[in-house]
C-alpha cells in the first residue's frame, strides 16, 4: 500500500472530527472519499498533508510513519494536495504560483512545466495574469498545475469540482483520469458522488467522522444506501 | 517670505528624513505582511543597530580622523555593523517573544503585550549597560558637500543616507520580487497554510523575514546616529514616526513603507518652514490620526505579499 491510515482519530478542541479511521490507497489507484458536509472529509486529507495532528493513530506513507511530519516536510516525500477552495495565491502570476508548486525543487522544473501547460493550455496565454484575476474554472486548473508542479506519488484532491460550471467538471475529471494514467496516484475527496465513483476504482464513505462503507465503485454505484443518500434518488 | 526662503532646505532634508523612515517602516511592514501582527519593539533593533554600528566604528577610527575613502570605508562599516546588530536583535525578538506564542496559539493580544514588554526590556537593558546620556559618532565627514542645489547649500548627511538607503531600497526590492526567499515571504504572506503545503517553512520564512526588517532598522539606527548620535531612547521617536509611514502607505505594502517615508518626511518638514521646529512630531502624528481617520487602509492600499 502506497497510503495508509490506521485507528486514526483527530480532535478540533471538544470536537471529534474523525474516529477510528482506518483506509488504504495502493499505487496506481483513484480512491474516493465521500461524505456530507462536515462529514470530516477534508480532515482526513489535511491529517495525511500533517496540517494537522491525530491524537492517535498512525499515517503510513510508503511504509514509513509520517503523522508527525510537519506538512512543509510531507510535499518533500512525494504527497501534492490541492486543498478545499483552489486556494491559489492571487497576487502571484500564473508562472509565479507554478513555480510556488516547485518551490522544494522536486523534479524538473522545465519539464513540468511542458507538461502542465500542455494538459492546460489556457494557463499558458495567462502565465503573466495574476492568479487572482482567473475565473474559478482556471484557478482549479491552476491549483491542480501547481500541485503537479512537484512531481507528486499521490496526489490529494479536495472538492476540486465545487462551484464549477458542468463543462469545467468534466475536464477536471478527464484530467485527473490522465494524471493517473501518467502514474500518479489519487485520492479524491467529492460530494458529486455520482461523478467521483464513474471515475473511481474503489471509494469510502465518511459519516461523522467515521468510515461506513467500503467497496469497489462500482458495486458503491448499485448500493442502494448510497443511491439514497449521496446519488440524489430519494429516500431508501 | 520664511516659507520661499526655507523651502528647498526643508524640502531635501525632508527627503533625507523620509528614507530613514522609509528603511524603518519596511521592518514593520514586512513583519506585518507575513503574521498581521505590529512589532512594537522594532524600535528597539533600531536602536541596537546605532549603537553595534557606534560601538564598532569607535572601535577602529581610533585617533585618526578620516577623510576621503576612509570615511565612506566607515560608513560602509557602521552600516554593516548597524545592519548586523539590527538583524541578530530582530532574530532573537522573534525566538523568544513571538515564536512561542504561536506555538501555543496565543491571541492577538498577547503578542502586542509580548512586544511591548520585550521593547521596554531591551530599552531599559540599554540603558543600565550604556548609561542614560548619549554618544556622539566621531566626524566622519565634513558637514557640507559643498554643492548648492536651488541656493541650499547640500549637507553630506543627506547624501550618505539617500545613496545608503536608495542600495538597500533596491536590493530589498529585488530579494522580495525575484528569489525564492522573497518568493517564500509573499507566499506566507498571501496564505501560509497553503505555502506550507508548497514545502515552505512557515517558521523559518518568518524568521528571515524579522532578519531582514531588523537589517534595514539597524542600518538606520547607524545612519541615524551619525548626526544624532546614539542613547538607549534613540529609538522611540524615529520608530513611531516609521511606524506612521507604513500605516500612511499602507501597512503590508512595500512601495507604500518607502513612499509614506518619504511623504512624512516632506509632510513634517514642510509643517514647521515657519514655525518653531517642535512643532515637528506634533505635525507627523497629526498626520497619523489623520490618515487613521480618514484613510486606514494608507495611500497605496493594504496590498499582503505583493511582490513590490
Ligand atoms: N478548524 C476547525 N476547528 C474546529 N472545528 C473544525 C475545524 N475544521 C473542521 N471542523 C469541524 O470538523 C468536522 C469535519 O470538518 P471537515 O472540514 O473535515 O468536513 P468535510 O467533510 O470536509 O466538509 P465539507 O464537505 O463541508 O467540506 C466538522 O464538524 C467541522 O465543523
Ligand atoms: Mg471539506
Amino acid at each position: 500500500m502506497l497510503l495508509q491510515l490506521n485507528n486514526v482519530e483527530v480532535r478540533y478542541g471538544p470536537i471529534r472530527a474523525l474516529r477510528d479511521v482506518s483506509l488504504a490507497v495502493d499505487q496506481g489507484e483513484i480512491v474516493a472519499l465521500l461524505g456530507a458536509n462536515g462529514a470530516g472529509k477534508s480532515t482526513t486529507l489535511r491529517t495525511i498533508s500533517g496540517l494537522v495532528r491525530p491524537v492517535s493513530g498512525t499515517v503510513f506513507f510508503d511504509g514509513k510513519p509520517i503523522q508527525r511530519v510537519p506538512s512543509h516536510d510531507v510535499v518533500a516525500l512525494g504527497i501534492g494536495h490541492v486543498p478545499e477552495g483552489r486556494r491559489i495565491f492571487p497576487m502571484m502570476t500564473v508562472l509565479e504560483n507554478l513555480e510556488m508548486g516547485a518551490y522544494l525543487h522536486r523534479g524538473n522544473f522545465s519539464e513540468n512545466l511542458t507538461r502542465v501547460f500542455s494538459l492546460f493550455p489556457v494557463l499558458a496565454e495567462r502565465r503573466k495574469q495574476d492568479g487572482g484575476t482567473l475565473s474559478g474554472g482556471e484557478q482549479q486548473m491552476l491549483a491542480i498545475a501547481r500541485s503537479l508542479m512537484s512531481s507528486p506519488r499521490l496526489l490529494l484532491f479536495d472538492e476540486p469540482s465545487m462551484g464549477l460550471a458542468p463543462m469545467f467538471v468534466k475536464t477536471i475529471f478527464q484530467i485527473i483520469r490522465e494524471i493517473r494514467d501518467e502514474g500518479t496516484t489519487i485520492l479524491l475527496v467529492e460530494q458529486n458522488a455520482s461523478q467521483a465513483l464513474h471515475l473511481a476504482d474503489r471509494a469510502y464513505v465518511l459519516e461523522n467522522g467515521s468510515i461506513v462503507m467500503a467497496d469497489r465503485a462500482d458495486v458503491l454505484l448499485q448500493d442502494p444506501r448510497v443511491r439514497a443518500a449521496y446519488l440524489g434518488e430519494g429516500a431508501a | 517670505m520664511c516659507f520661499t526662503q526655507n523651502f528647498w532646505s526643508f524640502f531635501i532634508g525632508g527627503i533625507a528624513n523620509g528614507f530613514l523612515y522609509a528603511l524603518i517602516a519596511l521592518g514593520y511592514t514586512l513583519v506585518y505582511g507575513v503574521l498581521q501582527l505590529i512589532n512594537f519593539a522594532h524600535s528597539e533593533v533600531f536602536m541596537s543597530g546605532g549603537f553595534a554600528g557606534y560601538f564598532v566604528v569607535n572601535a577602529v577610527i581610533g585617533q585618526s580622523s578620516p577623510h576621503g575613502l576612509a570615511s565612506v570605508g566607515l560608513i560602509v562599516l557602521g552600516t554593516a555593523a548597524g545592519a548586523v546588530g539590527g538583524a541578530v536583535v530582530a532574530y532573537l525578538l522573534e525566538r523568544v517573544a513571538y515564536r512561542p506564542l504561536r506555538r501555543r496559539k496565543a491571541p492577538r493580544l498577547a503578542f502586542l503585550i509580548s512586544a511591548i514588554g520585550a521593547s521596554y526590556f531591551l530599552y531599559n537593558l540599554a540603558g543600565k549597560e550604556f548609561g542614560r546620556n548619549g554618544y556622539s559618532l566621531p566626524f566622519l565627514y565634513p558637514f557640507q558637500t559643498g554643492v548648492t542645489v536651488f541656493g541650499t547649500g547640500i549637507q553630506t548627511y543627506w547624501v550618505v543616507i539617500a545613496i545608503a538607503a536608495m542600495i538597500m531600497l533596491v536590493l530589498l526590492d529585488r530579494i522580495v520580487a525575484a528569489t525564492r526567499l522573497g518568493r517564500g515571504i509573499r507566499a506566507v504572506a498571501q496564505d501560509a497554510e497553503t505555502a506550507s503545503l508548497m514545502g515552505v517553512n512557515i517558521d523559518r520564512v518568518i524568521a528571515q523575514t524579522f532578519i531582514l526588517g531588523g537589517i534595514l532598522g539597524g542600518a538606520a539606527g547607524f545612519l541615524f546616529g551619525l548626526s544624532s548620535g546614539v542613547v538607549y531612547s534613540m529609538g522611540f521617536t524615529p520608530a513611531l514616526k516609521a511606524f506612521t509611514a507604513a500605516v500612511l502607505g499602507g501597512i503590508g505594502n512595500i512601495r507604500g513603507a518607502v513612499l509614506g517615508g518619504l511623504v512624512l518626511g516632506v509632510a513634517e518638514n514642510m509643517g514647521v518652514i515657519c514655525a518653531p521646529t517642535e512643532w515637528r512630531d506634533v505635525v507627523a502624528f497629526g498626520i497619523l490620526v489623520a490618515v487613521l481617520i480618514i484613510r486606514p487602509t494608507g495611500i497605496l492600499g493594504e496590498r499582503l505579499g505583493r511582490s513590490a
